[in-house]
């Protein structure tokens, strides 16, 4: 039989943007360590229901940790302590008997919350609206095997579009900077050769895009702490490297070396 | 009884869809503009038909209940997608992508769908390339392939375990494309409640706005339904939390035909649930079958642990019963030995539900670096959710329901019964038949989206010029909101004492034990039965605290669980009149001597399509047969 844990969890609540909100303290009971954070939280609301009160709000979907769309600050971490992992994937093994724990929504002036733990982060498809796509119609491609793509750069690729936009990145840093979400989306598309006519149209509009919403990167580096995807930081300077090439280059002379 | 009309075109099967493209009528480009389409989901088909319909000049409205179109549930998809580009040079191509669909099938498909779906296989592994998607790379640079699912040639492109993802993240980019421009305007967290009709024709749809609670109406020229598949009517599913019928059923009530609800696909290898407030059930990448070997206890309720366990008293039975193919017979051959071990009290796990999938022989063979290199990514996620390590205790699975194959009846068009509404990727009953390839479903979602319908939907709507969309103070649209708004106050007015996850985790007990991997007639009867006593009660003793004017998941959950409801119901009067077994519908009374599913062509070679008659009445049984022409129908064999 596997462990039960008896916690104490003190959950924001908030009706609304409008609301200033608060905390409150709910007791979970018999928790079975195999369960994840978000089943821990489901029995709650049903107690809550069986009690004739209103059920925490908190944003989910896949629960196996790749659509991006759980939150949550626990204990003050993004996604919680346990190294790159989403909320959805945090089992309550990973905590102890008679803990005390926090959560809240994630916290920065662009993800405004929408009640309770549910927070709006449409900042970030603003951000791929502004650039994050590779401008070809449906039917304009070409045989997929006439570009080929070095294998090394097509995984450095892929380590970049690894990230799931869940936000973790923003709400563990100081200044909320959303650094490490556009440089993965940016670098995703910039290290490849389809990527490349876009190149730094692309990179300046996403960037000042994202300054128009977010605070400034100071290099705390909390963001690749707290990515449940390991996300590198060495992706954010690759953009900015990027960036000072867009702002010096003369795009209408993008083919003179 | 009406016939069905399919519209598949004349001529030979590999000629219909190019002479149909050439038949079709244009929309000039000019004109494009003139015509308004709403799309309702954000997935592979919901973001790529959007996406393309709106580069080609038509203006589109896009709706997702998501936060952002990237969160769909294509997103999970792991393994690939296949394409018959024959980049391997090992004899594979369009005939024999579409000759393998087809068998995959049961022989429950429509041949024509099927061979135009694996002719654009080849441009939509062209256009995600362009898209930047990353899938996998040998040194040279060229596209890596695999062989799937049992597949015989390596047709399969892949990113990682995250194939879904990228191909999402390519579409959600193309239409994020769009919506910068204005050319699509974008609305999310917002779910379709109704579909509205005016003089028999779809004129748009009711939504309610999941955060302020408004109802509203939107107005369209075309109405195209990518809302998925209804896997998450079993409750335990690896659907995501919020997958659901709704936009489909609604659809249903309103006059579409839905076909072959009782083919679902059950993925036999997913982590056990561990206790009874587990909410989702996880699936583990099918490639764990080329080196793991399952097997389970001699003895009945055995207490030791799997490693104490001596060779000669433990039961292999994949490899006993099929020699051939052992540990990597099908899918559904795979579920339901697991189901049938389980059931005589062999299964192992602290709720004796699962059965071992053990890596020791090859982690003896090959050593435990080169089975980190290959399954590392997997291994590591199965030691997170269970705290078991799997390179020194055998794995456990169990089949759980993971896609589906029936949903809207639609024609070659991707139109459903109602004129001016379509329905695309897993939403509709298309290309599947009773049974679903590996790597098909990501295909089949972006081959309707972005090279099927933004060609069909023309030929309808080219006769249309001029014609304005129907206002929303139309009383058609006033009369959907009325309803709708009734719904949500007809929830909130039960005061019952029971919340939606408890009616929902008891439907999806009903539906799993008799509407499962293995279906008898006394099951379904006894389905028909229990499925309405409960309905009843959900009428009467549902608790819905909150407010309809916020964020309330309840009252979200509330109206997708009622749609459940209904459909469970037509899922077994469809497995009860379908009196063979064929792909993912198993009849226990209909299987041959080795225990195979046995089909009834001469009988059963037809789609059913159930025609809504009132939520008191018995549904209307309407019959497709289904011709082949191209394919000799064989009974599958894997001993």
């Amino acid at each position: 039989m596997s462990k039960e844990l008896n916690l104490t969890l003190q959950v924001w609540r908030q009706d609304g943007p409008d609301d200033s909100g608060h905390f409150e303290t709910y007791k979970a009971e018999k928790i079975s360590e195999d369960m994840s954070f978000l089943e821990m939280l489901d029995i709650i609301n049903e107690d809550l229901i069986e009690n004739g009160q209103v059920p925490i709000e908190f944003d989910h979907d896949c629960r196996e940790g790749i659509c991006g769309t759980c939150s949550l600050m626990i204990n003050g971490q993004a996604h919680g302590h346990a190294k790159a992992t989403t909320t959805c994937q945090l089992h309550m093994r990973k905590f102890n008997d008679g803990d005390t724990i926090v959560v809240e929504p994630f916290r920065a002036r662009a993800f405004p919350v929408v009640r309770d733990l549910v927070v709006d982060r449409s900042s970030f498809d603003r951000i791929i609206e502004a650039g994050g796509f590779i401008s070809v119609n449906t039917g304009a491609a070409s045989d997929a095997n006439l570009t080929p793509v070095p294998k090394e750069a097509a995984d450095t690729s892929f380590d970049a579009a690894a990230c799931i936009g869940c936000g973790a990145c923003v709400a563990a840093c100081p200044n909320s900077a959303a650094q490490l979400f556009t440089s993965a989306k940016l670098a995703h598309l910039n290290l490849i050769p389809q990527g490349q006519s876009q190149r730094f149209e692309r990179t300046e509009s996403m960037v000042e895009t994202m300054e128009s919403f977010f605070g400034s990167c100071t290099n705390h580096g909390e963001c690749h702490e707290a990515c449940p995807k390991e996300i590198s930081l060495d992706f954010i300077a690759f953009m900015n490297r990027d960036y000072v090439k867009a702002k010096v280059k003369n795009r209408k002379l993008a083919g003179q070396r | 009884m009406t016939v069905l009309d399919s519209k598949i075109p004349e001529g030979p099967v590999a000629d219909k869809w190019e002479n149909h493209k050439f038949s079709m009528k244009l929309v000039n480009p000019n004109n494009k503009r003139r015509f308004e389409i709403i799309v309702v989901g954000t997935g592979l088909a919901g973001a790529s038909a959007a996406a393309s319909l709106s580069e080609l000049g038509y203006r589109v409205k896009v709706f997702t209940f998501h936060d952002s179109p990237r969160r769909a549930h294509s997103i999970a998809a792991q393994g690939g997608i296949n394409g018959a580009k024959n980049y391997t040079n090992d004899g594979d191509s369009v005939h024999r992508l579409f000759y393998d669909t087809v068998k995959g099938g049961d022989y429950r498909s429509r041949e024509a769908n099927v061979h135009r779906l694996a002719e654009v296989s080849v441009n939509i592994i062209d256009q995600a390339a362009a898209q930047g998607v990353p899938f996998a790379r040998e040194y040279g640079g060229l596209l890596d392939n695999r062989s799937f699912g049992g597949a015989q040639v390596s047709r399969t492109f892949y990113a990682r375990g995250q194939t879904g993802q990228q191909l999402l993240l390519g579409a959600y980019q193309a239409l994020a494309k769009q919506v910068a421009t204005g050319a699509v305007e974008l609305h999310t967290r917002t779910e379709l409640l109704d579909v509205v009709l005016k003089d028999g024709r779809a004129c748009g749809i009711v939504t309610r706005d999941l955060v302020s609670g408004e109802i509203s109406s939107h107005s369209g020229h075309a109405v195209v339904l990518a809302t998925g598949g209804y896997g998450n009517v079993y409750y335990l599913s690896t659907n995501a939390m919020a997958c659901n019928v709704t936009a489909a059923w609604r659809a249903h009530r309103k006059g579409a035909f839905f076909a072959n609800p009782c083919y679902t696909q059950i993925h036999p290898t997913c982590i056990p649930a561990s206790d009874e407030f587990q909410s989702k059930l996880t699936l583990m990448s099918e490639s764990l079958r080329n080196d793991g070997r399952i097997w389970v206890p001699d003895a009945f309720d055995d207490g030791r642990s799997p490693n104490e366990i001596p060779d000669g008293e433990r039961d292999y039975y994949l490899e006993r019963k099929y020699p051939a193919f052992g540990n990597l017979v099908p899918r559904d051959v795979a579920s339901r030995n697991a189901k049938t071990v389980v059931d005589q009290g062999k299964g192992v796990g602290t709720l004796k539900n699962g059965v071992y999938l053990d890596f020791a022989a090859v982690i003896e063979r090959d050593g435990e670096d080169v089975v980190r290199a290959k399954y590392g990514n997997l291994f590591d996620m199965y030691a997170n959710i269970t705290g078991e390590n799997p390179y020194q205790v055998p794995m456990r699975i169990y089949p759980a329901i993971h896609y589906t194959m029936g949903g809207v009846w639609v024609d070659y068009n991707l139109m459903t019964t109602i004129p001016g509404c379509y329905s695309i990727g897993e939403a509709n009953f298309s290309d599947h038949g009773a049974n679903r390839l590996g790597a098909s479903a990501l295909m089949q979602g972006l081959a309707d989206g972005y090279f099927v319908l933004p060609y069909t939907i023309g030929d309808d709507l080219a006769g249309r010029l001029g014609e304005t969309v129907v206002p929303t103070d139309d009383p058609v649209f006033v009369e959907a909101e009325a309803a709708v708004r009734g719904q949500v106050d007809q929830f909130m007015s039960i005061g019952g004492t029971r919340s939606v996850d408890w009616f929902h985790r008891e439907l999806g007990k009903i539906v799993w034990d008799y509407i499962g991997m293995e279906r008898t007639q006394e099951g379904l009867e006894k389905a028909l039965s229990e499925i309405p006593a409960l309905e009843e009660e959900f009428w009467k003793d549902l608790r819905l605290p909150g407010s309809t004017a916020t964020l309330n998941s309840s009252l979200e959950k509330a109206g997708r669980v009622a749609d459940f409801f209904e459909l469970a119901k037509l899922m077994a009067r469809d497995a009860l009149d379908r009196e063979e077994s064929c792909g993912g519908h198993f009849r226990a009374e209909h299987q041959t001597e080795e225990g195979e599913a046995q089909r009834d062509d001469d009988n059963f070679a037809h789609v059913a399509a159930w025609e809504w008659s009132g939520a008191d009445s018995v549904q209307t049984r309407h019959q497709e047969e289904l011709v082949f022409d191209n394919v000799a129908l064989t009974q599958r064999s894997y001993k």
